[in-house]
């Protein structure tokens, strides 16, 4: 059985602790990374749920696992709102793939 | 364009002509892989679009709720509202393989069935915004999952694109005309070492004649002056 974590601040992620989610939240982008190596490695996360205002400052380490089928780390918007990243990550996959955004 | 350096022999000339035969049939499998992923995947990038716009949208609703929620009530109290779950999620994961890349396909059952176990909380020490809150979290929850399958395998398709797209790529533009190359100059070079094999051998035939025709005259020429 594998574990669905939520990653971002306190106020974003904690209606997911609701529904039965291993919730974490983070103060700072420091504490954010930490938190989502650790969770990336453990063996046991399938899915990490992170906030697009964390993903911003930890790209590096968020792109380090694109390639790889576990964890699936998904960018959702946090309380401030979407930034848009997410939907630009389907873009340069798109730009990656076919080598230009045709969509 | 064609190494300098091939040796121009038979057994090198098979020899590339059998790789020249291996990629042109790697080639044509290679890019039968790339469009056949290329048609999966732009449906699957659409599908994609569509569904992290409602999961975005969808969760923005919930954040008003809760944000709404925690005017109402205090921080200590939203939290310890939320502090133990009574509902929880296992998921499982299988592999499905789409075009030789695996992408992942998740499950998720809860443990108990009853919708109205997600509000972990008794209503009366609680705002409704809450509830609101926590319901359009549970109700996005679903789509939220299929994001993620559907999220990650993009992902892993655009990485086995690009892998394959390099491939064509070089096979097409540099190892097929590379082997062409060879095989050309190969064969030209064998096919003058034939015609220098031929001159030689007509040359030293003329000139075996030739040995031949003065020795016969000789004798001629001797057998001749005997008679007078």
């Amino acid at each position: 059985m594998y574990k669905i974590a939520v990653l971002g601040d306190r106020e974003s992620v904690l209606g997911f602790k609701a529904l039965g989610l291993d919730v974490h939240p983070a103060e700072t982008a420091e504490e954010a990374r930490k938190t989502l190596h650790h969770l990336a490695r453990d063996g046991e996360t399938a899915i990490i749920y992170l906030t697009e205002q964390f993903a911003a400052e930890i790209q590096d380490e968020v792109a380090k696992y694109k390639d790889s089928v576990m964890p699936a780390i998904i960018l959702i918007p946090g309380k401030a709102g979407a930034l848009g990243i997410g939907m630009q990550n389907i873009t340069d996959s798109v730009e990656r793939a076919v080598g230009a955004d045709i969509l | 364009m064609p190494s300098a350096n091939v040796n121009a022999t038979r057994m090198e000339l098979t020899k590339q002509k059998r790789k020249l035969a291996t990629s042109t049939r790697g080639h044509k499998l290679l890019k039968d892989k790339r469009d056949e992923l290329m048609k999966q995947f732009l449906d699957m990038i659409r599908e994609n679009r569509a569904l992290r716009k409602k999961v975005e949208e969808g969760l923005m609703k919930a954040h008003g709720s809760f944000t709404v929620a925690s005017a109402v009530m205090s921080s200590e109290v939203l939290e310890q509202s939320l502090l133990y779950p009574k509902q929880s999620v296992d998921l499982s994961m299988n592999y499905k393989n789409i075009m030789s890349v695996n992408v992942p396909i998740y499950q998720f059952s809860t443990r108990s069935a009853d919708n109205s176990e997600i509000y972990p909380y008794g209503f009366a020490t609680t705002s409704g915004e809450l509830d609101g809150a926590v319901d359009a979290l549970s109700s996005v929850f679903a789509d939220m999952l299929k994001l993620a399958q559907i999220e990650k395998a993009c992902q892993l398709m655009a990485e086995e694109i690009e892998k394959t797209r390099r491939r064509v790529n070089a096979l097409e533009y540099v190892v097929i005309p590379d082997c062409q190359a060879k095989i050309k100059s190969i064969s030209m070079k064998l096919d003058e070492n034939e015609r220098n094999n031929t001159i030689r051998l007509m040359k030293v035939k003329d000139m075996m004649m030739k040995e031949a025709l003065d020795t016969k005259r000789q004798e001629t020429a001797r057998a001749l002056s005997l008679y007078k």
